[in-house]
């Protein structure tokens, strides 16, 4: 085994899975997200993100989550190195444009700015809900069960900022853009495709992409544009 | 009376091969390995020899002048293979396709080597079929055939467009397995410039490297020639650039005979020449002459018109269209051999009648698509129709292709005996590069069948019964005097040809050679014309050997050096040819001599004067080469007037 | 119709193996729009012979798009601005005049330059040899009839043999992958019964060489598909992955 996930395809089969796995994540996060949006009183995110933070089996996936960051990046660079290396003296005139799309050439740069975002992203809510906490996140209580109020924190920021909503939209559509190509490239790795299923999972990859970008955008834009 | 001996075994023609494989010699296999054979080229002759030797356990040096064994020109070949499988249930047998090729040949070829070659035919698709190779295939699962010029039955298998290209990559695989075994080496950018004889058998090769420009002494216990034909002799062919007759000069200046140089195929369905830039001719599949139909205008107007740009094709009248070959020949029509097909479109051309320059007919598609639908024709020939598309930018499914006979395929080659050897002992010559097989003209598919056969399963019985005695010959080090004197002579030529630093191009001289040879030594001969084409090779070659002038020097790779040693060949085998064609008073096959035709301009052969394979033998530079003959001795055929109407 | 063009060009010349290259200019007059590109390099290379210069070295051979021996990268694609050809099968007239026209050899670690627009391809048989192939020795084999393959196996085969081993996929590619060549042959294989016998073995020793010899690994642009001169699907790319990860997870 120790030199399939040294070989080429092994490398690739390592970024495919974390990707899809990520993606799974996405998902999830996005869902939750929206709840932001479909109430605002703040109750149904926060119960929503409650959940999140309770439950014992996504405890248990929290640094499963990291660790699948982790390798997705890792590899990531590891891949583009030896890529790299691959063509030493590149060509003084390149017209690739018609052969490939800029995503599935940039995605090493699509990933380095989510990847800066991210960083943004966890300063501004995970690490003060889990580490350092934020006057914002003074408790409520929903339903009868006391909770940190997320939505205070999430929903004063896009209120407040302009700047940031605007990143956040860009963020979206960064990531929209990583999928267009990384959906249907991961499953292409593992083998999932064939001369009809390729075109399909395009397809679904473009339409996967579109979503999670317009979902994620939306939730700042509503901020901005309601309050 | 020969002046050597043919070999053919002795009883019945069915059984000849039989019982030679059952008679002769074996190499034992802990002797296989002290064994060097030596194979130049890697078509599908060379390959398939080379990776079924090394499967034995010889020892085998394979050398190609390509970058990549892949590369050889076998994979151009488009159309298909033939073999006697009768899985259509047709009325064919190993004898029909035994007699067809004969038939096909004019009667000018062996035929033991004919029938041998029919017997085998099949194990060849057995073969390929178990390569991976992939035929196309009815929903049934079970193998496609479809026909072919000079056939009443569909004999031939192939895989699309592509047959040559699917057979070579299955032998360079078999090849390239034995590579990665060690049991051969490979050799890639590496042209044989000499064969070295010692005690009068072949016993290696000097090569040059092209990359380094080094020339390198290898030592064999025999040496195999399948390096193809010397169609390039006429500049513009359907043959690769790198196609060339070297080898098969070097083994004639070392005294092996060549046969029949006269014998080149033209082939009917060319894109037609377009200008004086033109580098080579692109050949569309004869497969397209199962759904084309032949014609040019009926009306001398008409084709006037359409030269001049007033007329379109299409807006020809049905009634005014000359089915020439459906006219002529009614019982083949359109699928004729390619000799008779060409010298039709000649005829036709010279009579006023062509269309586009004037040297071109028409392979009309309509009624086919009319009756198969467009999709039928787009999977059958799809890729040639977009080949065609894309070099002349016309529409093939909406005009017509314009198309003319060039020079494609050489018939004649080094003599060999039945068993494939020259007259050389050691020195062997399989594929195209020998003359055996085809006689005066070769029917479509026939050729993947022979190079393939000779590989798979002539060579390496006929070689071990060469071998067999020679085990006790012990590796040669390639320092002996043969080796060294060899590759002396050798770079004095290279020295020689740098030094003239004249004025004129290898190509100008090429093009000016390959022009003589077209209008003297082409589709249609004259006394008159070979003696002109014979005086004007020998200024051409003064030309050449006085005012060439090549860039560079011999280190490092010099594509110009290159190309010159091989037009010196070239210009060697272009005068053979013009002399072998004077001498040759007949018209058979691709051989046609404008005094010997029928009233309806057929060919007329002289059977009691000419049924030999004539031999030539290399008498010195300056000396006029010797005529040997072969008589062909017609034992089971009756020689008959060949007759496709 | 028939008409005449000039132009500029612009073509990587490099002396040897170990030299350092360079760009060199180069004025053509008076090409026709019916010539082919390499037609256009030969009436440049007979100029230069005129001169007394040594003329540009380039590999070509069949010059009908089936050898696979041709490989300029021009304008910045692989056999040019044409689709499903070789640089052979290019004609003149997808130039316009006045153009300038800049030629340069494949580049990737993989396909050292040899001289000039040449570079050495050798890598592809030794991927080929690693196990490119179907292990029966020549006679004692079944007959061809005797197992039916379906039709639609035999075409997808078909489709992945047609590659011509051209490398331009690997040119094409920005990680000078070899994957859709190592592909066509590894699905071509699988896909049929004589190949798969031995399909797993063939897979993971195809793949090992291909690493080894220094080729990039696959993205997924899809960058070759549209540059192969025979569109060799990269679903065969798909099949290779899945080969390989059944090869490797059943050891």
């Amino acid at each position: 085994m120790s030199n399939f996930l040294t070989s080429s395809i092994g490398k690739k089969f390592l970024m495919s899975i974390s990707g899809i796995f990520l993606m799974m994540f996405i998902i999830v996060h996005l869902s939750i997200n929206l709840l932001l949006i479909f109430d605002d009183s703040g109750d149904l995110f926060n119960q929503g993100a409650h959940f999140m933070a309770t439950n014992p089996a996504i405890k248990i996936m929290e640094p499963v989550l990291a660790l699948g960051f982790l390798v997705h990046i890792i590899w990531s660079l590891i891949v583009s190195f030896q890529n790299l290396k691959a063509r030493p003296i590149g060509y003084k005139q390149l017209n690739n444009s018609k052969s490939s799309s800029w995503a599935s050439r940039n995605m090493l740069v699509l990933g380095c700015l989510i990847f800066v975002f991210l960083v943004m992203h966890i300063i501004q809510f995970f690490w003060k809900i889990k580490v350092t906490g934020d006057p914002l996140l003074a408790h409520v209580t929903v339903g009868g069960e006391e909770m940190e109020n997320t939505y205070a924190l999430v929903s004063s920021l896009f209120k407040a900022s302009l700047i940031y909503s605007l990143i956040y939209v860009l963020g979206g559509i960064l990531l929209g853009l990583h999928l267009a190509h990384g959906f249907w490239s991961a499953f292409q790795t593992i083998g999932f495709a064939n001369k009809i299923w390729l075109k399909r999972l395009q397809f679904v990859g473009t339409i996967f992409a579109i979503v999670i970008a317009i979902g994620f955008s939306v939730i700042p834009l509503y901020f901005q544009i309601k309050f | 009376m020969s002046v050597f001996n043919s070999k053919i075994p002795e009883g019945p023609l069915a059984q000849k091969w039989t019982n030679y494989k059952d008679h002769q010699k074996l190499v034992n296999p802990s002797n296989k390995r002290k064994l060097d054979v030596i194979i130049v080229g890697t078509g599908l002759a060379g390959a398939s020899a080379a990776a079924s030797l090394g499967e034995m356990g010889f020892n085998v040096k394979n050398f190609t002048i390509q970058d990549s064994p892949r590369r050889a020109h076998s994979i151009a070949a488009q159309g298909g293979i033939n073999a006697a499988k009768n899985y259509p249930n047709d009325g064919d047998s190993v004898y029909r396709l035994f007699y067809d090729t004969i038939k096909g040949g004019d009667y000018r070829a062996r035929e033991a080597n004919v029938y041998r070659l029919a017997e085998v035919s099949n194990s060849i698709i057995d073969q390929c079929v178990a390569q991976g190779v992939p035929f196309a295939r009815e929903y049934g699962g079970l193998l496609d055939n479809r026909s072919f010029g000079g056939a009443q039955v569909s004999r031939t298998f192939y895989a699309r467009g592509q047959t040559g290209q699917q057979l070579l990559l299955g032998a360079y695989q078999a090849l390239m397995r034995q590579v990665n075994a060690g049991s051969v080496k490979m050799y890639t950018r590496n042209e044989l410039v000499e064969i070295v004889l010692v005690e009068g058998k072949a016993r290696g090769i000097i090569t040059r490297d092209l990359v380094t420009g080094k020339l390198e002494r290898h030592f064999g216990h025999a040496v195999v020639l399948a390096t193809g034909g010397y169609g390039n002799t006429f500049f513009l062919s359907t043959n690769a650039m790198g196609s060339n007759g070297s080898a098969a000069v070097k083994a004639f200046h070392k005294g092996a005979m060549f046969a029949n140089p006269c014998m080149a195929q033209i082939h009917p369905t060319c894109i037609p020449v377009h200008g004086e830039f033109q580098s080579k001719l692109t050949l569309m599949s004869e497969s397209l002459r199962n759904d084309g139909r032949i014609w040019v205008p009926a009306k001398k107007e008409d084709a006037e018109a359409i030269r001049a740009g007033k007329l379109k094709p299409t807006q020809i009248a049905e009634e005014d269209r000359d089915y020439y070959l459906e006219r002529r020949y009614p019982a083949f029509g359109n699928l004729v051999p390619r000799d008779v097909a060409s010298r039709a479109a000649k005829e036709r051309c010279d009579a006023g009648y062509g269309v586009g320059t004037g040297l071109a007919v028409y392979l009309d598609f309509k009624s086919a698509i009319d009756r198969l639908g467009k999709d039928v024709i787009e999977a059958r020939y799809g890729n040639l129709f977009q080949m065609y598309e894309k070099i002349v930018d016309d529409n093939p499914y909406e005009t017509p292709m314009m198309i003319y006979p060039a020079i494609h395929y050489t018939m004649g080659g080094i003599w060999v005996d039945y068993e494939l050897q020259t007259n050389i002992p050691g020195l062997f010559a399989a594929g195209e590069a020998n003359f055996s097989d085809h006689g005066a003209n070769r029917l479509g598919a026939s050729a993947l069948m022979q190079g393939l056969a000779d590989g798979y399963f002539v060579l390496p019985y006929t070689i071990q019964n060469y071998l067999a005695d020679d085990i006790r010959t012990p590796r040669m080090t390639t320092e002996e005097k043969e080796f060294v004197e060899a590759e002396k002579a050798v770079k004095d030529r290279f020295e020689k040809l740098l030094s003239i630093q004249g004025q004129r191009s290898v190509d100008s001289i090429h093009k000016e050679l390959g022009l003589v040879m077209w209008d003297f030594v082409g589709m249609g001969r004259n006394a008159e014309g070979l003696k002109k084409a014979v005086k004007r090779i020998a200024e051409i070659k003064k030309e050449f050997w006085t005012n060439v002038r090549i860039p560079g020097n011999k280190e490092g790779m010099n594509v110009e050096l290159e190309k010159a040693s091989r037009l010196a060949d070239f210009i060697e085998i272009g005068a053979l040819m013009a002399r072998d064609a004077l001498d040759r008073e007949e018209s058979c096959g691709g051989h046609f001599r404008e005094e010997y035709q029928t009233g309806e301009g057929e060919a007329l052969r002289q059977d009691d004067k000419f049924a030999y394979v004539s031999c030539w033998e290399y008498k010195g530079e300056d000396a006029e080469p010797a005529l040997h003959k072969e008589e062909l001795v017609y034992e089971f055929v009756e020689m008959l007037q060949r007759n496709y109407k | 119709m028939e008409k005449t063009i000039n132009l500029t060009l612009k073509v990587w010349r490099q002396n040897g193996p170990k030299e350092k290259g360079r760009f060199e200019t180069y004025q053509v007059s008076n090409i026709s729009t019916d010539s082919s590109f390499l037609e256009m390099m030969d009436i440049l290379n007979e100029q230069l012979v005129g001169e007394n210069k040594e003329p540009i070295a380039f590999d070509h051979d069949c010059r009908e798009g089936i050898c696979g021996m041709c490989s300029l990268y021009i304008n910045g694609r692989p056999h040019g601005p044409d689709e499903d050809i070789t640089t052979c099968q290019l004609h003149m007239r997808k130039f316009k005049d006045g153009e300038t026209v800049t030629i340069e050899p494949w580049r990737a670690a993989a396909f050292p330059i040899i001289k000039d627009l040449i570079v050495d391809r050798t890598a592809f048989d030794k991927i080929i040899a690693a196990g490119g192939y179907v292990s029966v020795n020549t006679g004692g084999v079944p007959d061809a009839n005797a197992i039916p393959i379906a039709r639609p196996a035999a075409e997808e085969a078909m489709d992945a043999a047609a590659c011509i081993g051209c490398g331009a996929c690997v040119a094409a590619c920005k990680n000078s992958s070899a994957m859709l060549f190592v592909s066509a042959k590894v699905s071509q294989l699988a896909l049929l019964p004589q190949g798969k016998v031995e399909a797993k073995r063939r897979a993971k020793a195809m793949v090992s060489k291909m690493d080894e010899l220094g080729f990039g690994g696959c993205t997924n642009t899809g960058a070759c598909e549209v540059e192969c001169p025979k569109s060799i699907s990269i679903a065969h790319i798909s099949r290779l992955n899945r080969e390989y990860l059944k090869s490797r997870l059943s050891e």
